[in-house]
């Protein structure tokens, strides 16, 4: 009994991490029809930044964290602005630069943190337990789950209820329109961008103690965020956290339900729902 | 209009492929010994095989690329923890640099790309990748291994087990792949050999980001008092996930780990979850022998880095082809003389200890039970058994074991 | 004699005589790795660039054919029957992978290919008692055709390329075809085509179905030219790294992906064993051709090299000329 406890729980945890990896991302293709393939790289930058300014720099761990989500948003607004902004509309180019970024950051990681594996010591204010239907479970999972709910409101709240937010839902509905009726979407791509990267780079520092930070960490993360978004049906908020949770239940039920399936509890399922229904479950059009 | 375009393009490219293939090479004169070096340098096994540059070039810088009185060409190849590249770059070796010796590669699936090839162009290669068969059932007559086989730290760490630790029931998880197969196959044969027993044994994607479904069903098992310990064998960058994970679940059974799991390389990185973890290593750090003091003082000195098992064993192979040229009096062009000269070696002051080779090729040595504590502010590994002269059967019949099938995921069947 | 006859002649030339002026046998076998890569990557422009349609899960229809003739040599099959069966399983999975694929375009067929893709390689890791999982499978020898072997490098490149030159032709033909028009039709307006009363599923379809074969073919060499196959040929990376020639290279053109090809093979083979970081300097290069040439290297070579011919004959750049893009 308690195993199906723990899955559960854990399924909504590490929806709520993959919530924050993916939310950025999903931000990014909603807006601007670039599929930043860069997702994974910003994330394991976030990871290194972050864990080098915990460690080495003694910072508290949530202002590392801060730190590390400015730090990955402007170097993601030094992307959009000098590289992908000249690429508009040319999808086969931003595929290439943006797999072609992360080419060069995962080496220079590389050289810079060397091939070993950084663990990340777990927050002390959160190392204890906490106890749901009798099954203890770590206190720090937990609180990603409310991290993830904080800044799911707060996303929320810019969009729904502020002038920014309105006018990148415009954006997101009508590009072209929202040109004419006098929005500057230049300037509102830079944003996103910066939003969606600076959200991947935190994204990394507060999963590093779960998942510590290692070079390949990029390769591996970047598929799940892709599974969750286009699961969800990119661009919309509730798709990213429905998507999440289904990709977090998937994974967790899958590996211990179907060990012998392991490989294909997240991509199966993707294909079987893809091929029903393209847009994903809550995609507005067809892609 | 196109046409034309297409095909002055292609003219052009002919002759630019020209260029860039025509890439100049210095083809050292006279007698050096040409030793290459397979590792990845880059991909997914990065960790492991720039450790593996670092041992041998100290090995070479300490010894001033001077071998048995014979000038040393040090060529690494990047196999960028690909077959295919391996494959590639065994070529630039043996038919553009002309190695004598090839040493590397780590991974299984890059030994069994290139195997064949070196083989048929009787390049002695000396490997680190654990894959049991090319030294048992598919030997390669050119293969020397100094490290060990898959299972070969397993069945001792069984032992441990069974008759140290006293235990009965324990629980096998490892990465899904041949590797973690080989070691769970040969734990599980020994340890219930001894009367234990493998409860059960999982295996997770090489790729898993959280080891949760897992530990949840490792604490099941460990709360209604089926298993007693957990037995795992990770590899990569894996083992530090995975301690950090199970000790963040609240899981508190001891832990048992392989030759890639509490490797001295990786201690830095652990957190203090590490503390108490038993592990079975070919190598360790604190083997007190001069040439280990000789090899941890070098890494020390040109890299700053704690050495581990990789570093080790690509030291132990500069000692291994060192002693082999020199009984050749410095002749390596008959390259089966020189398969068979370093077969024949047997040292008694290495990094790891007294060491020979089976007539497989394989390292018979030592194998070091350490159990990881803090001391000073750091982890370290200190001995706590030491299994003396460990071959790759163990202690059963060579011909014995060799009928039966290589272990894998379904062998040894798990007892119902 | 035309100039472009005449180029087409010398280009043919030097691949030919290649073996006997490029040196060592590893470079032979470089180039025929080239070759092999160009067939692929043309196979995958086929889709990206004539049909707009980004996959990122061809590897598995690679894979699947090198698989297949691996499988089948294991089982004692000739070299003849093994090419032939795991080019008609290819051409069947890859029937299966447009059926599936070709529901969505755009990001859709992107996320449906790469999950496919995965799927392939989660059954070539798994799928034990017949891959053998991250062993890989071992081929025994290269096939002989007419008694010759091909076992050395000038042998199996001789072969390569004329099954590459075969290949280039097939594409060729394609391109100029009405229907490789009709392709790029549906690329650049489907709706219009779907008005015009052209099917434009079953256009993409059989594009998907020459493009397998292409991956298929290319399969079959890469697995003779290693004589080993296993599940990294078939990662989300090797997708990718396809991908990444044929826009690097030039989509949807003739000879863009025969350059990307070249490009990513030498780095990675050859350039790697002169620069450490070749993995930044690859990143580097794709995003330098990404802000100088964004069309790809050859279309971008092709304009620089006009313009400086102009300049040359002192004539005004591009003005007067209506520029003829590729198709």
């Amino acid at each position: 009994m308690s195993l199906w406890i723990v899955l559960t729980v854990n399924s909504v945890t590490l929806g709520g991490l993959l919530f924050l990896l993916s939310t950025g991302f999903s931000l990014i293709f909603g807006l601007m029809r670039i599929p930043n393939l860069t997702h994974g790289s910003l994330f394991m930058l976030g990871g290194y930044f972050g864990a080098s300014l915990f460690i080495w720099a003694g910072l508290n761990f949530w202002v590392a964290a801060l730190a590390a989500a400015l730090l990955i948003a402007a170097f993601g607004g030094l992307i959009e602005r000098f590289l992908l902004r000249r690429l508009a509309g040319n999808e086969l180019a931003q595929v290439l630069v943006t797999l072609g970024i992360s080419l060069m950051v995962a080496d220079l990681c590389l050289v810079v943190w060397t091939g070993d594996p950084i663990s990340v010591a777990t927050p002390s204010l959160f190392t204890g337990f906490a106890h749901i239907f009798g099954v203890a479970f770590p206190l720090y999972r937990l609180v990603i789950i409310a991290i993830a709910a904080v800044i799911a409101i707060a996303l929320w709240m810019l969009l729904d209820r502020t002038r920014l937010g309105a006018m990148i839902r415009a954006g997101v509905d009508d590009r072209d329109m929202a040109r004419v009726v006098g929005i500057h979407v230049s300037k509102l791509f830079t944003i996103v961008f910066c939003l969606g990267a600076g959200l991947a780079g935190f994204a990394g520092m507060i999963g590093s103690p779960i998942l510590t930070v290692y070079p390949g960490i990029d390769s591996d993360m970047l598929p799940l965020a892709l599974v969750v978004v286009i699961l969800g049906g990119t661009g919309s908020l509730l798709g990213s956290l429905v998507g999440s949770l289904v990709v977090g239940a998937l994974y967790n039920f899958g590996q211990a339900m179907f060990p012998e399936l392991a490989y294909f509890v997240l991509f199966l399922p993707m294909v079987i729902i893809l091929a029903l229904r393209p847009q994903g479950l809550f995609g507005r059009h067809a892609p | 209009m196109k046409l034309r375009r297409r095909t002055v393009l292609k003219g052009l490219a002919g002759a630019g492929v020209a260029a860039t293939l025509k890439a100049p090479y210095v083809r050292a004169q006279g007698a050096s010994l040409k030793l290459g070096l397979i590792c990845d340098k880059t991909g997914g096994l990065a960790e492991g095989g720039i450790q593996m540059e670092q041992g041998l070039t100290s090995f070479l810088k300490a010894k001033n690329y001077t071998i048995a009185g014979r000038k040393v060409d040090f060529i690494v190849a990047d196999s960028a923890s690909n077959p295919a590249t391996a494959k590639t770059k065994a070529q630039e070796l043996i038919e553009r640099d002309q190695v004598d010796v090839i040493n590397g590669p780590l991974a299984a699936f890059e030994l069994l790309a290139i195997t064949d090839y070196v083989a048929a162009h009787k390049t002695p290669m000396l490997s680190l990748a654990a894959a049991e068969d090319v030294t048992q059932r598919k030997p390669n007559p050119f293969l020397l291994r100094a490290s060990a086989t898959s299972s070969q730290a397993m069945h001792p760490l069984a032992d441990y087990a069974a008759k140290e630790m006293k235990l009965k029931k324990v629980v096998a998880i490892a990465d899904d792949f041949a590797f973690g197969y080989e070691q769970l196959g040969g734990f599980q044969q020994v340890f219930e050999g001894e009367g234990g027993r493998v409860v059960k044994k999982m295996y997770s994607p090489l790729v898993t980001a959280d080891y949760t479904p897992y530990l949840a069903q490792i604490d099941e098992m460990a709360k209604s008092g089926a298993i007693e310990a957990v037995v795992q064998g990770f590899a990569a960058a894996n083992p530090v996930k995975f301690m950090k994970q199970y000790h963040d679940a609240g899981l508190k059974l001891p832990v048992l780990g392989g030759e890639t799991s509490g490797d001295d390389a990786l201690l830095p990185h652990f957190g203090d979850e590490a503390i108490g973890l038993v592990s079975s290593s070919p190598y360790t750090a604190d083997l007190k022998t001069k040439s280990n003091e000789d090899f941890l003082a070098a890494m020390k000195k040109y890299y700053n880095v704690a050495a581990g098992q990789y570093a080790a064993i690509m030291w132990l192979n500069g000692m291994v082809i060192e002693e082999a040229v020199k009984k050749l009096g410095g002749k390596t062009d008959n390259k089966e003389e020189l398969i068979k000269a370093l077969r024949a070696v047997s040292l008694t002051d290495t990094p790891r200890g007294p060491v020979k080779f089976d007539h497989f090729g394989n390292i018979i040595g030592d194998i070091f039970i350490r159990k990881c504590e803090k001391k000073d502010g750091k982890l370290v590994n200190p001995t706590v058994k030491t299994y003396r002269n460990v071959s790759q059967f163990w202690t059963f019949d060579e011909k014995k074991f060799l009928s039966q099938p290589v272990y894998s995921r379904d062998y040894p069947p798990l007892k119902t | 004699m035309s100039v472009h006859k005449i180029a087409i002649g010398l280009g043919i030339l030097c691949l030919a005589t290649l073996p006997w002026w490029v040196g060592n046998s590893y470079y032979i076998n470089i180039s025929s790795q080239i070759l092999l890569y160009a067939i692929f990557a043309l196979g995958v422009n086929i889709l990206a660039g004539y049909g707009g349609l980004v996959s990122l899960g061809h590897a598995g229809l690679f894979g699947l054919s090198a698989y297949a003739a691996a499988i089948l040599l294991d089982h004692g099959a000739g070299h003849l029957a093994a090419i032939l069966g795991a080019l008609a399983i290819t051409l069947a999975g890859t029937a299966v992978f447009a059926g599936l694929s070709l529901r969505a375009t755009g990001i859709g067929f992107v996320m449906i290919t790469l999950a496919v893709g995965q799927v392939l390689w989660g059954l070539a890791y798994r799928w034990l008692s017949v891959t053998n999982g991250d062993n890989g499978v071992n081929v025994a020898s290269r096939p002989a055709p007419f008694g010759i072997g091909l076992d050395d490098a000038t042998p199996f490149y001789v072969t390569t390329l004329i099954v590459f030159l075969l290949t280039l032709v097939a594409v060729a033909i394609f391109v100029r075809s009405p229907f490789g028009a009709s392709l790029a039709g549906t690329r650049d307006q489907p709706r219009r085509m779907e008005a015009l009363g052209y099917h434009v599923w079953l256009i993409r379809f059989y594009a998907c179905l020459f493009s397998g074969l292409l991956s298929g073919i290319a399969g079959l060499l890469f697995l003779y030219y290693n004589e080993f196959i296993s599940p990294q040929a078939i990662t989300l990376t090797a997708s990718a790294e396809v991908l990444l020639m044929v826009i690097s290279g030039g989509a949807g053109t003739l000879l863009g992906p025969i350059v990307g090809a070249g490009l990513l093979v030498v780095m990675k083979n050859v350039a790697s064993a002169y620069i450490e970081r070749w993995n930044f300097v690859l990143g580097a290069i794709f995003v330098a051709i990404v802000i100088l040439m964004p069309d790809g290297l050859v279309p971008g070579t092709v304009r620089l090299t006009r313009r400086a011919l102009q300049a040359m004959r002192g004539s005004r750049p591009d003005a007067a000329q209506p520029r003829l893009e590729e198709p």
